[in-house]
């Protein structure tokens, strides 16, 4: 049974229909990935799975529990946590607070200083920046605060809703890297992306939104060899195409 | 010179004290400001509003009863207003929210019209805080040295739940981010209706401390106390709380100086020419909400 099943999911604004009746399944202990232009509907799926913007119609079931319903504390108290675009991670609290605020449903004390302990492990700038506030982090050690603030959750299910938008390229190396490391820790992985290269190398599967609407869906590795794929998303395909000599692929 | 300090340090006093109470009021707008971005017109009601239950409460109940009531049903008013008239409102446009807390405001004050037919109602006397002494050849009312002391004291529990408590986290992690807040699993509308319910809770205590120094209440009686209070807020930098309360003092202070070099006439003048000024020249206030986002 997949972890995370959408069926037929619609959401409007205000007379406009941003998700036509989407339907996909996230497999536990994969990273998934949506693709798609802006403005197709991918920011718009995760905030619908949070309970941020209301479901007009369709289901969700996360771990063959009914969530469609659910108020987004709820939704988090099953585990699901959203990475939001921009990272979002507070900037008039410390580093550590922001930690601790991740972990904000739990009751267990002794166990939170374990995965702030954890968190520390895995960036190990986000402990010697400890007492920082976070406004004062670059951007890429907000979006390593912003994972490790989700991870205080202990989430089974992590949405990040562009991870690398507006980071240096190597920086953006650096997260998909980390990606990897939670999915081999076992944390399934829902991730939106415009860079849709980097996110189909890290997926192990990919959905393709176009307008509001599902229009193909694969393995990474396939979707990353589909032409139409190539053509739309994955802009130095085309270049390469024009050229004599093909490019290796990286 | 033991002529001059006892002619002036009444002033002093007074302005401190009137600083502590404009600090307990000024608390409740800034706090609110700082989460929902919105002035609380009817702030200053609800403390008007507490200075007549403790007129009626007393009426009936012994002191020991009617004092924690007060407090109670103040609280209540202040959580009550909030969940009735802001909350449905929370998708709304600020400015429909605002106008909304003019009308709890007037909604207040007309009732406390129709509640004591328009009369002036004698505010009880608490035992103890309204007896006088002597200090340094002045005499003044024990509550005059009690209320800086007080609001101290509250001031710095209010600090500690701000900056040790997971609730305080909660409440500094929703002034900046409703959305993220959300994410983290925080109920909003329970931080929103705890700062409501703090705001009125030192609204209460404000207005026990502030009528005790006037025999009388009148349905706007809380109307120029709320104002000033208000300015304070501003001036301080609305959002800040610390800033709300060295503003409070500030204002008190300057007041019941200029009452003592004779100018009572224009210590009303003064607090909102300050305002103008501050608006004009530094908005954001002392402690304005500094920004910490990188661009």
């Amino acid at each position: 049974m997949s972890l995370l099943t959408v069926t037929d999911l619609q959401v409007s604004y205000g007379g406009i229909e941003a998700l036509k009746g989407i339907s996909f399944t996230v497999e536990a202990g994969q990273i998934v990935t949506l693709i798609g232009a802006n403005g197709a509907g991918k920011s718009t799926t995760l905030r619908a799975i949070s309970g941020l913007v209301p479901i007009k119609a369709g289901g969700i079931t996360f771990d063959g529990r009914e969530i469609t319903s659910l108020v987004t504390s709820s939704i988090v108290e099953e585990g699901i946590v959203m990475v939001p675009e921009g990272r979002r991670v507070f900037p008039n609290l410390t580093v550590l607070e922001n930690l601790r605020i991740g972990a904000y449903l739990r009751k267990d004390q002794a166990e939170i200083n374990n995965s702030i302990e954890y968190v520390y492990e895995r960036f190990p700038r986000l402990q010697e920046r400890h007492w920082q506030l976070a406004g004062t982090l670059s951007g890429g050690e907000q979006q390593m605060l912003a994972v490790g603030r989700a991870l205080m959750a202990r989430p089974r299910l992590i949405m990040m809703d562009e991870p690398s938008l507006g980071l240096a390229p190597l920086v953006v190396k650096d997260i998909f890297q980390i990606i990897q490391r939670l999915r081999e820790e076992g944390i399934t992985i829902l991730l939106i992306e415009q860079n849709a290269n980097a996110a189909l190398h890290a997926a192990d599967y990919g959905y393709v939104l176009e307008t509001g609407r599902i229009t193909m869906e694969d393995t990474g590795a396939a979707l990353l060899n589909n032409q139409k794929v190539r053509d739309a998303y994955l802009g130095q395909a085309r270049k390469r195409k024009t050229r004599a000599a093909p490019v290796p692929e990286a | 010179m033991n002529n001059f300090i006892s002619a002036n340090l009444p002033y002093l006093l007074a302005g401190i004290s009137v600083g502590g109470q404009y600090a307990l009021i000024a608390i409740g707008y800034t706090m609110v400001y700082g989460i929902l971005r919105l002035i609380n017109f009817a702030h200053g009601d609800i403390f008007t509003v507490a200075a007549y239950l403790m007129v009626y409460m007393n009426a009936t109940m012994p002191l020991y009863i009617s004092l924690p009531m007060t407090i109670i049903l103040t609280v209540l008013l202040g959580f009550g207003v909030e969940r009735v008239a802001y909350k449905p409102l929370r998708q709304a446009p600020r400015m429909s929210i605002m106008i909304s807390a003019i009308g709890v405001s007037y909604l207040l004050q007309n009732l406390m019209w129709y509640v004591t037919g328009g009369l002036a109602q004698q505010y009880p006397t608490i035992p103890f805080i309204s007896n006088t002494v002597r200090i340094f050849g002045a005499t003044t009312k024990i509550v005059t040295l009690i209320t800086p002391v007080l609001t101290l004291v509250l001031v710095m529990m209010l600090s500690l739940l701000i900056h040790r408590t997971k609730i305080g986290l909660a409440m500094r992690a929703v002034s900046r981010d409703f959305e993220t807040s959300r994410l983290m699993g925080i109920k909003i509308n329970n931080v929103i209706s705890v700062t409501f319910i703090i705001g009125s809770f030192l609204a209460a205590i404000g207005s026990m401390l502030y009528f005790s120094n006037y025999t009388a209440v009148t349905p706007t009686a809380g109307a120029m106390p709320g104002l000033k209070a208000f300015v304070a807020a501003v001036f301080g930098g609305i959002g800040s709380i610390p800033g709300a309360v060295i503003g409070a003092f500030i204002i008190g202070i300057c007041e019941n100086i200029i009452k003592a070099l004779g100018l009572t006439t224009f210590s009303d003048a003064f607090t909102f020419a300050l305002l103008i000024i501050v608006l004009v020249f530094k908005p954001t206030g002392l402690f304005g909400e500094a920004v910490y986002e990188k661009v």
